[in-house]
């Protein structure tokens, strides 16, 4: 009774789906499954939809599609004007807003030839890094609920509270932060968050030798994550990957290095790099970026003291501003890989265009090719560790 | 041999792996709670001091039920959502005697001053479900009369409960010895359509 | 004729209603551990709202599954679609009657105890395979076919562990493997077979669908596997019929490995209850630390390992008894 409406296999029947499961179905092999992975799933992280072509377990072909979550985020910018986009930036991606306040804000102050002062330089950092680790916090919780392992995500969240509360004193906010002006940032640090920070580091130091211990030597995580989504350096190139994805599978590409931006180069920091290519070399990668950030945050909570200028620059831009004729590219290293974004301004109180880059975008294209022939559990591995947030993904 | 090693020893050194995890787990069973059980624990005000939650009208020093506010209209154009509303007061009808200096005026033919506006706003809307905290009002305000709020435990059941008239609210926290939540909890319960 | 209504029946009749509120019971008690116990490894409180600390939990839980809609999906196959939570909740019933509670307190004492849970346990497989067959939904057949698969491949380990300890006593009555068994910890069968116990445990897991081999139930896999479908009371009876088969299989290991309601100075249900809780609390405990794994390993875990470590097991044991 049920066969047909269960199994849509042949041309010939009633395909049901819409418009992307018909146009996917026409390329069907005999006697396959053909999977929706919908846009509700407790482990698509977000809105994704992922049409799969099943054979048993096995997965055939595998198509994303995407969509769910466009907001118009860039054709907002054409409307709002300069001031006023900020905020937009903060709900780009929930993981690290952050990153995306500052390539917004680099790229116009540097349409505008503006100069940050060197105090603003500092707090950006600081919050920046602060967010990268709540952003690999986050990433592994989730990450492990969708291998099965239901209490790391609360632990992580228990240390994500600690950063929240600081992030929060400057801020105000505690997810979606659109904290950076043209020129500085919002508000100052004061005493109680510096030492709030100072604390803060060795205690989140003490916590991952225990994170080491439950999760990453546990032997069935490594078998769920080892071998697992191999993505040859080639593959890399190809799809523009960036980030703990690419630097995962051997490619020491990261744009604090490579094209260092702000202050980065008067920190001493490593670029951590695996070369296994597969998902157990991103998850050691991300957690050793984790490691990383407590080292820069040290170094610059010290430079603080000595950083010259206020926290935002003399006479700021006022939200009627209007930034000058040209185009200015910026880039910057987010939790995920590499954000840019290109602003285009013909001099008006709007800009013209607004492109952002996003890596979540170039790090999901490459996974139609990486699943094809992997089971279907190894393909919520793959989602998982290629850290994708979706809403960077459709902005 | 090396067979022997990699098939018997790692995977007991393996399965050890799995007794370490069940410690820290156990570890973690006999540790103190990290919640906060509202409503028997609330969080502590001095966290809550820096929270940015919806805006609110600062009051003049000397008579705190009366906004800063000076009708510029600069919060309300600067908001990249469009959610605040400020009408200004309109010119009060002039009193007798004033009638009488401005008839005197256009019968010198001399300039005929009409009473103005107080400066302070009639009617100052928030519409919160519109509202991105992003600070903009609260930074481009020329008299700082806006600061934020932070109440986290702001509760609605319509998106109507959540167009805020700041003024209200500015006069109920002026009144001496009256908190701002209670009063506006009986405010809401004796409103006919939320009982 | 009133021969016929013997004194066995009687006793049998009454076992079967105790046996029914003790699966009722236990349900309850168990979910309410589970989410307590998972509260505490994580942090937080767990439930604490409903009732004392979160005690009257269970029954409002299972108050509101009884409340809600009966949903058939389109295209189901009704009938089959609602006998599987049936046929997988019947036979739990059943099984709990050979186990010895106490001196006394058996169901039915059965020459062929071991064989008949055995037997019936193997019904839960085909329930499952009902189950997301009837559903008309590929996320459920998807579901069927793991939990299928993992139930036969899981029962053959467990059978040859439980020959081993048939092999010692030479029976497969469960009240003389207890009897057969000492007082204290050094002469219970576990230091005779602890390799057996070992295997015994975690083709338990492997049985009952429990983490770390919950995969037809995956919940962040296949978004609940085979009970996707299911609604209100026929979840509740497949969720029943979970936790009914953990205490059915730690019992059995008690029964067969930890000396069943043998204790220290008095013997007694207590002691029974004491360590089947113990066993439970582990399978509790192990389902919130670990992921999840995949489903060829687990496969693999049983094909490669359990089952030539059971059949060593058993020769192990064939080979010094013959000493």
């Amino acid at each position: 009774m049920s066969s047909e409406t269960v199994f849509q296999t042949r041309a010939e029947d009633s395909i049901g789906g819409d418009f992307y499961a018909q146009h996917f179905q026409e390329g069907c092999e005999e006697n396959t499954l053909v999977l929706n992975m919908g846009p509700q799933h407790p482990s698509t992280h977000g809105v994704l939809r992922v049409i799969l072509e099943v054979d048993g377990e096995y997965i055939l072909r595998a198509e994303p599609v995407l969509g769910y979550l466009h907001r118009m985020h860039e054709k907002m910018g054409e409307v709002k004007s300069w001031y006023q986009f900020i905020p937009n930036m903060g709900r780009v991606d929930y993981g690290h807003p952050l990153a995306w306040n500052w390539a917004y804000v680099g790229a116009v102050e540097k349409l505008a030839g503006i100069e940050v002062p060197e105090r603003a330089e500092f707090i950006r950092v600081i919050t920046c890094e602060l967010n990268r680790l709540a952003s690999h916090l986050l990433w592994w919780g989730a990450y492990l609920l969708d291998l099965g392992a239901f209490t790391p995500i609360l632990y992580a969240f228990d240390d994500r509270e600690a950063i929240l509360d600081i992030l929060q004193r400057p801020t105000g906010s505690r997810l979606t932060y659109s904290s950076f002006r043209i020129g500085g940032v919002q508000t100052d640090l004061d005493e109680k968050t510096v030492q709030m920070i100072r604390d803060f580091i060795p205690i989140f130091r003490e916590r991952l030798p225990m994170y080491k211990a439950l999760v990453t030597d546990n032997i069935i995580l490594r078998k769920r994550v080892e071998g697992i989504g191999e993505m040859s350096p080639d593959v890399i190139d190809r799809y523009g990957c960036s980030g703990p994805v690419a630097r995962g599978s051997g490619i020491e590409y990261d744009v604090r290095r490579n094209e260092p931006y702000s202050i980065y180069d008067r920190f001493d920091f490593e670029v951590p790099t695996e070369d296994t290519c597969c998902a157990a070399g991103r998850y050691l990668v991300r957690m050793e970026e984790m490691a990383q950030t407590l080292r820069i945050l040290e170094q610059a909570v010290d430079g603080l003291d000595k950083a010259e200028g206020g926290c935002i620059m003399e006479k700021a831009p006022k939200p009627n501003w209007k930034a000058p004729a040209g185009e200015a590219w910026f880039a910057v290293e987010s939790g995920r890989g590499k954000v840019g974004v290109h602003v285009v301004s013909d001099g008006s109180k709007t800009p013209y265009r607004i492109k952002l880059r996003s890596p979540s975008y170039s790090n999901l294209s490459s996974f139609a090719e990486v699943a094809e022939g992997v089971l279907i559990a190894d393909a919520v591995s793959i989602l998982g560790s290629l850290d994708l947030i979706i809403p960077e993904v459709d902005r | 041999m090396e067979t022997i090693r990699r098939n018997i020893l790692q995977p007991i050194k393996d399965l050890w792996s799995l007794f370490v995890g069940l410690k820290v787990t156990g570890k973690f069973f006999a540790m103190k709670q990290v919640t906060v059980h509202y409503p028997r624990q609330v969080i502590e005000d001095e966290n809550l001091k820096s929270y940015a939650g919806h805006i609110e009208l600062v009051g003049k020093p000397k008579s705190p039920s009366i906004p800063k506010c000076i009708s510029c209209q600069m919060c309300a154009t600067s908001c990249p959502s469009g959610c605040i509303k400020v009408t200004r007061q309109k010119a009060p009808k002039p009193t007798p005697e004033q009638q009488k200096a401005m008839d005197e005026a256009k019968a010198k033919g001399e300039k005929v001053k009409k009473p103005t506006a107080p400066k302070n706003p009639a009617g100052f809307m928030l519409d919160y479900s519109l509202c991105s905290l992003c600070g903009t009002c609260v930074e481009v305000c020329p008299v700082k009369s806006l600061r934020f709020s932070n109440d986290i435990y702001l509760v609605g059941r319509s998106r109507d409960d959540f167009k805020f008239d700041l003024l209200e609210r500015l006069r109920s926290q002026a009144e001496p010895g009256c908190p701002v939540s209670e009063k506006k909890q009986q405010a809401r319960m004796t409103d006919g359509n939320h009982g | 004729m009133t021969t016929f209504i013997n004194i066995q029946l009687l006793y049998l009749i009454i076992a079967l209603v105790a046996i029914m509120a003790w699966v009722g019971l236990n349900a309850l008690v168990l979910v309410y551990c589970e989410r307590k116990f998972a509260g505490h490894i994580q942090r937080r409180p767990g439930p604490f709202e409903v009732g004392p600390h979160g005690a009257l939990q269970p029954l409002i839980d299972g108050l509101k599954l009884m409340g809600k809609q009966l949903l058939t999906p389109d295209g189901a196959d009704k009938v089959l679609f609602w006998l599987a939570p049936i046929l997988s909740f019947v036979p739990v019933l059943l099984l709990f009657v050979p186990i010895p509670y106490g001196p006394v307190l058996t169901g039915m004492e059965m020459n062929l105890g071991i064989l008949l849970i055995l037997a019936f346990a193997g019904f839960n497989s085909l329930a499952l395979l009902l189950a997301g067959w009837a559903s008309n939904n590929k996320w459920g057949l998807l579901g069927a076919a793991r939990a299928v698969a993992q139930a036969v491949a899981y029962e053959i380990p467990m059978l040859l562990a439980v020959l081993g300890v048939a092999f010692i006593t030479g029976t497969l009555n469960l009240t003389e493997i207890t009897t057969m068994q000492g007082a204290w910890p050094w002469q219970w069968n576990i230091v005779l077979q602890p390799l057996g116990f070992i295997v015994f445990l975690v083709s338990a897991f492997g049985e009952t669908n429990r983490a770390p081999f919950d995969l037809p139930e995956g919940e962040s896999e296949l978004t609940a596997g085979f009970h996707t479908e299911y609604s209100s009371m026929g979840f509740g009876l497949f969720f029943m019929a979970e936790y009914a088969y953990m205490v059915v299989v730690c019992s059995v290991c008690t029964v067969l490995y930890l000396g069943g309601f043998k204790g220290p100075f008095i013997d007694g249900w207590w002691w029974f209850l004491a360590k089947t809780y113990a066993l439970l609390f582990l399978m509790i405990w192990v389902r919130w630390t670990y992921p999840r794994v995949r489903f060829d390993q687990l496969l693999n875990i049983n094909w490669k390992w359990l089952l030539p470590l059971a059949t060593f097991n058993l020769l192990a044991t064939a080979f010094f008894i013959k000493l």
